[in-house]
């Protein structure tokens, strides 16, 4: 009947959405790939010549992409342990019924509203300070030496902030799903008497593996291109202490205005999130009914 | 003797939660107590916790920064703005995935999602020159196009999830009704969409509030929102702790609000509706 109609209608809606999500993605992504077989200075416009695979091996054995690289999986893979350790732990915290439940739920997710060059600052300022910072105060009190955080252990302090942004994130994601473990399974257990360690494993563990790997896939996307943290706290040094492959490519690009090479690490830095993303749709893909 | 127990595991248990949230939320805390000090007592040692001298003088000279008010309006109108936008492309195409599906919309759906999986430093590059050659570096047209574009398949997703849960046999009711089209959508189906509509507007405005790759890669001073503003701060200017935290205070305020309005639909609008 209508349905003809409908369809034809359908299509006009969906269109615009289609069209400008085609252009977006594949215009940039093309010329990308296109520059990244150039010689291309952007300080000596008109010179570009192609090269071929060049930039890509100029790249990819450069010790600072392997630097990078490293930094990113160290960033990425820290970051995943500590929040989806902690918000496990936190989720099944704010589970249970207490006074001034949904005040502590509210504190426990304000970091994740914060926007990340103010995240930075504060902690490395305010908090991370090797003379005037809280930090510093604690370690005195407890009478220990104060750390120059940004100094020794930039990485750590990088990962540090970022964890705290994204906890927030993983704990809410995980009592969301906890929340929905439903009361029979709760009873039932309990009427087993299954002790609280096997109770734990068996039934909430097996229950979170999948807003789990959701977390981690999720956060993966986002966190293999932290930027702003860097840029405002450490500008990736000391050296290359904190250079990931996100500020490196940035760097390449904006402050060497090499077009060529940075372009060769975007399609570098695309290929990896992809294989992420794989996993992601499939996984989204597959509890999508239309 | 049993109720002994379980009111002592209650005490415990609020303890530790008030003490795990207050450790968690202490660099906010820490920020806005000491945006109301003097900048000698922001940076004291040992640090003043309550009993200093509070004062409003760094709001003050922050609000008088004539560029402050020029940024917090490119906040304003970057975020309100590209979500508008991608709100008129995506409402249409939500709604027509939601109610007439066909045998490509899960394909679309999913391939949509997959660019939002595209590191936006893949990209910089060529959207750094065409920007540069458009003339669109530094402002905010160039940045509300781009974040629409950004933010335009989380619109969708949250949308579409949305309105999928809008019963269809509402619909035929009102339709055996005999009520027209025009009135369907005014009286029936508008008010049931609403909240969900809204709710992907409040988080998508968060987003884009706080995206801070693009907006400190393109913008330089005229078109810079906030993100870029307290960015300006990172110069080693150590005694003006106190006026970044004041600036950051109300960079941040009007957020955290929306945020914790917005708590359910995070959970669901940055899954993609994988976890409810």
């Amino acid at each position: 009947m209508a349905t003809q109609q409908t369809r034809a209608l359908g299509r006009i809606l969906v269109a615009p959405s289609v069209a400008l999500l085609f252009l977006w993605m594949i215009v940039p992504l093309v010329m990308t790939i296109y520059f990244s077989t150039l010689r291309y200075q952007l300080l000596n416009p008109g010179t570009e010549q192609f090269i071929g695979a060049q930039n890509y091996i100029y790249f990819l054995t450069d010790p600072a992409f392997i630097k990078s690289l490293s930094n990113t999986l160290l960033l990425v893979g820290s970051v995943l342990a500590i929040t989806v350790v902690i918000g496990v732990l936190l989720a099944l915290l704010l589970d249970q019924v207490f006074v001034g439940r949904s005040l502590v739920r509210l504190m426990v997710i304000a970091p994740f509203f914060v926007m990340p060059t103010v995240s930075a600052l504060v902690w490395k300022n305010l908090l991370m300070h090797p003379v005037s910072g809280v930090f510093a105060w604690v370690a005195t009190s407890l009478g220990f030496t104060p750390i120059d955080w940004f100094a020794l252990l930039p990485m750590l302090s990088i990962i540090l902030i970022v964890a705290w942004q994204w906890l927030p994130f993983a704990t809410l994601i995980l009592l969301t799903a906890l929340q929905s473990l439903d009361n029979d399974t709760k009873e039932a257990a309990e009427m087993d008497g299954t002790r609280p360690l096997p109770y734990f494993f068996y039934i909430v563990l097996a229950h979170l593996a999948r807003p789990i790997t959701v977390v981690v896939l999720i956060q993966t996307i986002f966190l293999l291109t932290v930027f702003a943290e860097i840029f405002v706290t450490t500008g990736g040094g000391p050296g290359l202490a904190t250079t990931n492959l996100a500020f490196l490519i940035y760097a390449q690009a904006l402050l060497q205005y090499d077009v060529g090479g940075a372009s060769a690490g975007g399609i570098v830095a695309v290929v990896l999130a992809n294989i992420v993303a794989f996993f992601l749709v499939r996984l989204i893909g597959k509890h999508l009914d239309t | 003797m049993a109720r002994r127990v379980s009111i002592a595991r209650a005490a415990t248990i609020t303890v530790v939660a008030w003490m795990v949230g207050f450790v968690i939320f202490f660099p906010i805390l820490w920020m806005v107590l000491t945006s109301f000090k003097t900048e000698l007592e922001a940076f004291s040692m040992p640090p003043k916790f309550l009993r200093f001298h509070w004062t409003l003088e760094n709001y003050a000279i922050v609000q008088q920064r004539s560029d402050y008010i020029a940024h917090v309006w490119n906040s304003i109108a970057i975020s309100f703005g590209s979500v508008s936008l991608s709100m008129l492309i995506a409402i249409p195409a939500a709604w027509a995935m939601a109610f007439a599906p066909t045998e490509r919309t899960r394909g679309t759906l999913l391939w949509m999602l997959s660019t939002k999986m595209m590191p936006s430093v893949g990209v910089l590059v060529p959207i750094y020159l065409i920007y540069r050659d458009l003339g669109l570096l530094d402002t905010r047209l160039g940045l509300i196009a781009l974040l629409c574009l950004a933010d335009l398949p989380i619109v969708i997703w949250m949308l579409y999830t949305y309105f999928k849960e809008i019963p269809m046999g509402i619909l035929e009711a009102s339709r055996m009704d005999g009520i027209g089209p025009v009135r369907e959508v005014v009286f029936v189906l508008a008010p049931i969409a609403l909240p969900g509509i809204a709710s992907t507007i409040l988080l998508n405005v968060i987003l884009a509030w706080n995206e801070a790759f693009w907006t400190l890669n393109l913008t330089t001073s005229k078109a810079a929102p906030l993100t870029a503003f307290i960015a300006s701060y990172s110069s080693p200017e150590g005694l003006f702790w106190a006026k970044l935290s004041a600036a950051s205070t109300l960079a941040i305020a009007p957020i955290l609000v929306l945020g914790w309005l917005s708590q359910r639909q995070l959970v669901r609008g940055l899954t993609f509706g994988a976890v409810k």
